[in-house]
């Protein structure tokens, strides 16, 4: 044979390239060309979307759902977060004292832990305004009739400064409080708030435990997706394949196919998470304001979009790299 | 060009389609493969292509033996070998320009030299006016020609062609074979498989007669 010796090896064009044009395109060439091949795939990928955009869109709005539910609760959540960090400072801590701390200590006793850097505020609570309370609040103000003497100790309502308001200071203080003479019982009322933290701990967890799962849904679909186009395109596939078409020619429409799929689907969830929080936040601010709050709900935040976006296209990447794995290799020429 | 030492082709099932097949297709030369309907004709070219492997016997293409070429590189095999269907394979969703520039765009070329070798290759098949056509409103000889051009844009040593004029009237089937002998005359060694004994007959070029598997006869002139 004419033109040097006969290879079917990927670097002979490129080593014998630069002399004889017939063996292949210079090597670069090849690497300028590579670049530009793939962008040309890349917005090939989209054009091939764009002329079916009822299907394109439909898979792209159920990927868009899937991805919108885990990010909308994740935002839901941090909402809630945001509003118990403002709830935290209802923390307070009950001191009740003993039956012979007469008014004027128990007085001076308030004004001395209001000094405290520590502390914001204190209430007295005397033993006749918690016998009224009591009679009033609990329904047993006739059992308190045959008591001869009252049985309820006099109060201290101790609200910790906000700048104090960690649950390790908040221990710290009691601790230093159940100390001093006068105190029979220092009671801390945050046991409600770690509940709900707690509950709150198990939601995140939920949402992860839901974003996996509907990751794996977006995985499904984006390769269902390229499964079918890879099959409506199997004439093309074998075409290319005689040819001379490597497997990576071929496997790369299909992948950016399944990036632009993935990217619109994060887009579509974006714009639905963004579209149901502005219906909810008028509701919400009225019943921040009947709680006499200014809260507002936290849109989407640049972070939590980026990430979004990113899951989105990486799910998208993968899917397709998974199908296209499955099935290119099915498709030989016969 | 092409070496065919006792090549056996057994397909799953039993079925033999080629049976201790022994020709050497010289650098150059232009032969037929002709037989009846599953005498192997495209079995023979299908290893060619490395479409197929041989059963048993080496199979030599250029030099190179076709049982060590590894899957990943029969791509680069198949860009030196320009292969000819019966049924044109062409991509219906794309123009002719694209059809036969596909070649080039697998292997890398820019632009430029794309649209250059298009061009080229087009303007050889008469089919230069088309170009921005799609292949459904071409008729059938004229979609073999481009079918033809793409085949030879990548400027290959060995063209196959199986059946290429199974579908025309004899006056394009003719048309189509001088295409090939055009090819001929500047060194590309051609294989054509085909049964139209009456058209290939007439032309001085070698034919091997394949019956049931076997290389039944060997006849003509070796240019």
């Amino acid at each position: 044979m004419r033109g040097g010796t006969y290879r079917s090896r990927p670097a002979a064009s490129r080593e014998n390239g630069r002399g004889a044009s017939r063996a292949g395109p210079r090597l670069n060439d090849t690497l300028h060309n590579w670049g530009a091949r793939h962008l040309q795939t890349f917005f090939y990928a989209l054009g091939q979307m764009w002329r079916r955009p009822a299907a394109a869109l439909m898979t792209a709005a159920v990927i868009g759902i899937a991805l919108a539910l885990p990010a909308g609760l994740h935002v839901g959540l941090k909402n809630v977060q945001h509003v118990l960090a403002g709830w935290d400072g209802a923390t307070q801590v009950s001191l009740f004292l003993t039956a012979n701390t007469d008014e004027a200590s128990a007085t001076d006793l308030r004004n001395q832990l209001e000094a405290q850097s520590g502390i914001a505020g204190v209430d007295y609570i005397s033993r006749e305004n918690a016998l009224l309370e009591f009679r009033r609040l609990s329904g047993f103000g006739e059992a308190l009739d045959a008591l001869e003497e009252n049985p309820l100790p006099a109060v201290l309502v101790v609200r910790p400064a906000l700048s104090h308001n960690s649950p390790d200071q908040v221990e710290a203080l009691l601790k230093e409080m159940r100390a001093l003479p006068s105190v029979e019982l220092a009671q801390l009322d945050m046991q409600w708030v770690k509940r709900l933290f707690a509950l709150m701990e198990i939601g995140q967890r939920g949402v992860w435990v839901l974003a996996g799962l509907l990751s794996l849904a977006v995985l499904l679909v984006v390769g269902n997706t390229i499964r079918l186009s890879i099959q409506n395109r199997r004439d093309e596939i074998v075409v290319t394949k005689l040819i001379g078409g490597t497997d990576a020619f071929i496997r790369r429409p299909f992948l950016y196919t399944g990036f632009w799929y993935g990217l619109f689907g994060a887009i579509i969830a974006a714009v639905l998470v963004q579209a149901s929080l502005a219906v909810l936040s008028g509701p919400v601010r009225d019943l921040a304001a009947l709680y006499n709050s200014s809260f507002r709900l936290d849109a989407l935040n640049a972070a939590t979009a980026g990430l979004l976006l990113l899951s989105g296209t990486t799910l998208g990447l993968l899917g397709s790299w998974f199908a296209v794995g499955r099935h290119l290799r099915d498709i030989e020429p016969t | 060009m092409i070496r065919f030492t006792d090549v056996s082709k057994r397909y799953p099932g039993g079925y033999e389609a080629l049976r201790g097949v022994d020709f050497h297709l010289a650098p150059g030369e232009m032969a037929f493969v002709t037989g009846h309907s599953g005498a192997g004709k495209s079995s023979l070219l299908k290893l060619i292509a490395l479409i197929e492997r041989a059963s048993s016997g080496q199979v030599l293409v250029g030099g190179q033996n076709l049982a060590r070429v590894k899957p990943r590189h029969i791509p680069f095999h198949r860009r030196r070998i320009g292969i000819i269907f019966q049924e044109h394979r062409l991509l219906f969703d794309r123009t002719v320009f694209d059809n036969v520039g596909l070649p080039l765009i697998i292997s890398g070329h820019n632009r430029s030299e794309v649209e250059r070798r298009v061009r080229a290759a087009l303007d050889k098949v008469g089919l230069l006016d088309r170009a921005r056509s799609f292949p459904v409103t071409l008729s059938g000889g004229e979609q073999q020609r481009v079918g033809i051009a793409r085949a030879v844009i990548n400027r290959p040593q060995l063209v196959l062609a199986d059946e290429p004029t199974g579908n025309l009237d004899p006056d394009l089937s003719r048309e189509i074979m001088e295409i090939f002998r055009d090819f001929n005359r500047v060194g590309v060694s051609i294989l054509v498989a085909s049964h139209d004994l009456d058209l290939i007959r007439k032309m001085p070029h070698r034919i091997l007669r394949l019956d049931q598997g076997r290389l039944a006869s060997d006849i003509g002139v070796t240019v």
